[in-house]
């Protein structure tokens, strides 16, 4: 078995102007998705991020830690939530990702962990 | 063995290293690793068959010596998987047959280089390297890329194969249809690529022979797998290379393009159109026609007629019809509309070609040129050529295209 990652790359700004059904209808469909990926075994962790604009970047790589409001790269899109599963095989991982994309009505990114 | 030709061998390397690769691959379960020790065995056998002759059975000799070198290195590295696959070499045997758990390793090893999640032109170049043995160097040569460029992208491809998990088997019944697309579109580009090079020649044969082995072997492998049941699209693939290929010894004729209605039909290969034909009847009659069915009939109608004037326009237009119906695309309704033009004259095709938003496309320019000439339309027409061979691929197109301008007469307007 191999775990993934599948993110979703979200604009905000695009999120800040879609309706409140439309917001309604992605929520209730990633709900039931979620109920499905439990049923099914291959759910290891999940959840959504709320907007960049949130973020704090710490950098310590030099003596003193350095903070900096908002997000480590500014672009248009940005990560706003993912699975992490475990299956088979990357054929499984992109059975899984068509469902998660129509689920949350969003491109998802399958990307491996490195193995042990 | 007297005749140790450098050729020969090649030609035996080239038809081995797909079964070799693929068998050795499912017993390791690592496409890398097996990969060089088949390497490693054909260097021992470049030195050793020359001198000691080629085995009565050069596949199994090649997975014995690979499977031994394999195992070596699992031995040197001290790797945990070396029991495991010491197992697998005791316990499956797999006979070295063309037919039975072998085609399925092949069938295997083609699914996983055409798989999806790998970029096109990586899964050509694994194609290429893996199922038909060609070098590295052979690779980037075709494709007019840097060595280290192919090298890499070969190594990329085989490390995202790895490490994303890309399965080697034979997909489930329910995804087949479309994966099997996805292979048959390999192939097609292959073949296109020798055939409509953009390298300046007007034909590449390494490309075009190469597509049509793998496609004869992918024909054999479905043949030999019953549970994949009839795939009349990979009949279809394989009748519409050889239909094109047997055309092309009239197709270039000092150094300018022929077109099909100028082409000196006796000299056709008639062995590959009748090869051709039989295919065509045998995926038709399945009744369940694909795009390269419908391109493959369209070719037969063509290489059914004994000369240009006695083509049958009207089944041509239909077939056409069909494939837009499947593939409602520009390109498709350009050649469609030059059938049309023999049936309803170039008047009516012309008011279709003028519709497709095909202004970037060398053949769009030369329909058009070839109608406007027929109109007598001289010099609209002598505009299109030009267009067109500013925008043709190779030398023999652009010549047969300058050609034809340079005969226009003074139009009406």
């Amino acid at each position: 078995m191999t775990q993934y990652l599948l993110s979703v790359h979200t604009d905000f700004d695009d999120v800040a102007g879609t309706t409140e059904a439309e917001m309604q209808q992605a929520f209730a469909q990633v709900d039931a998705f979620n109920t499905e990926l439990q049923a099914s075994g291959s759910w290891v962790f999940a959840g959504g991020l709320t907007p960049p604009s949130d973020a704090t970047v710490v950098d310590a790589t030099g003596s003193d830690a350095v903070l900096t409001d908002g997000p480590y790269a500014e672009t248009k899109e940005v990560l706003g939530g993912f699975w992490v599963i475990d299956v088979a095989d990357l054929d499984a991982a992109l059975e899984v990702a068509k469902r998660a994309s129509a689920a949350c009505m969003g491109k998802v990114e399958v990307r491996p962990f490195q193995g042990e | 063995m007297s005749t140790p030709a450098p050729v020969g061998l090649s030609a035996v390397f080239r038809a081995e290293h797909g079964r070799v690769v693929a068998g050795l691959a499912r017993r390791l379960g690592d496409l890398d690793l097996a990969e060089d020790a088949v390497g490693e065995a054909l260097v021992v056998a470049a030195e050793r068959w020359p001198v000691d002759g080629v085995p009565p059975n050069p596949g199994a000799w090649l997975t014995t010596v690979a499977r031994n070198k394999a195992l070596d290195r699992l031995r040197r590295e001290q790797r945990r998987d070396l029991k495991h696959a010491e197992a697998q070499m005791v316990s499956d045997p797999t006979p070295h047959e063309p037919t039975g758990p072998v085609a399925d390793d092949r069938l295997r090893l083609v699914f996983t280089c055409c798989h999806p999640a790998l970029a096109p032109e990586a899964r050509v170049a694994l194609t290429l390297r893996l199922l038909g043995g060609l070098t590295v160097p052979e690779i980037a040569a075709a494709y007019l890329v840097p060595e280290t460029t192919m090298a890499q992208r070969l190594t990329r491809a085989k490390q995202k194969i790895a490490r994303a998990g890309i399965p080697y088997r034979v997909p489930a019944a329910s995804d087949l249809p479309e994966r099997l697309d996805g292979v048959l579109a390999v192939l097609y580009l292959v073949f296109n690529e020798g055939y409509l090079s953009h390298s300046g020649q007007a034909v590449r044969e390494d490309l075009t022979g190469e597509a049509i082995r793998l496609a004869r072997q992918l024909h054999e492998m479905v043949r030999h797998t019953p549970s994949l049941g009839a795939q009349p699209e990979v009949d279809g693939l394989l009748a519409l290379m050889l239909l094109t290929e047997a055309r092309r010894p009239a197709r270039v004729a000092e150094g300018r393009l022929v077109p099909l209605a100028e082409q000196d039909r006796t000299r056709w290969d008639a062995a590959l159109v009748d090869e051709g034909h039989r295919l065509v009847r045998g995926c038709l009659a399945l009744g369940r026609p694909g795009p390269y069915q419908l391109q493959a009939a369209v070719n037969a109608v063509h290489t059914d007629a004994l000369d240009a004037s006695m083509t049958d326009w009207s089944q041509v237009v239909q077939l056409y019809d069909q494939l837009l119906a499947l593939r409602p695309t520009p390109v498709v309704a350009l050649n469609r509309a030059a059938a049309v033009a023999e049936v309803d004259g170039p008047e009516v095709a012309l008011g279709v070609v003028d519709r497709l938003p095909l202004e970037r496309y060398h053949a769009w320019h030369a329909t058009r040129a070839d109608l406007l000439r027929r109109l007598g339309r001289h010099e609209e027409a002598r505009t299109a050529y030009d267009a067109a061979i500013g925008l043709a691929g190779n030398d023999a197109e652009r010549a047969f295209l300058a050609g034809r301008r340079d005969g226009l007469g003074r139009g009406p307007t």
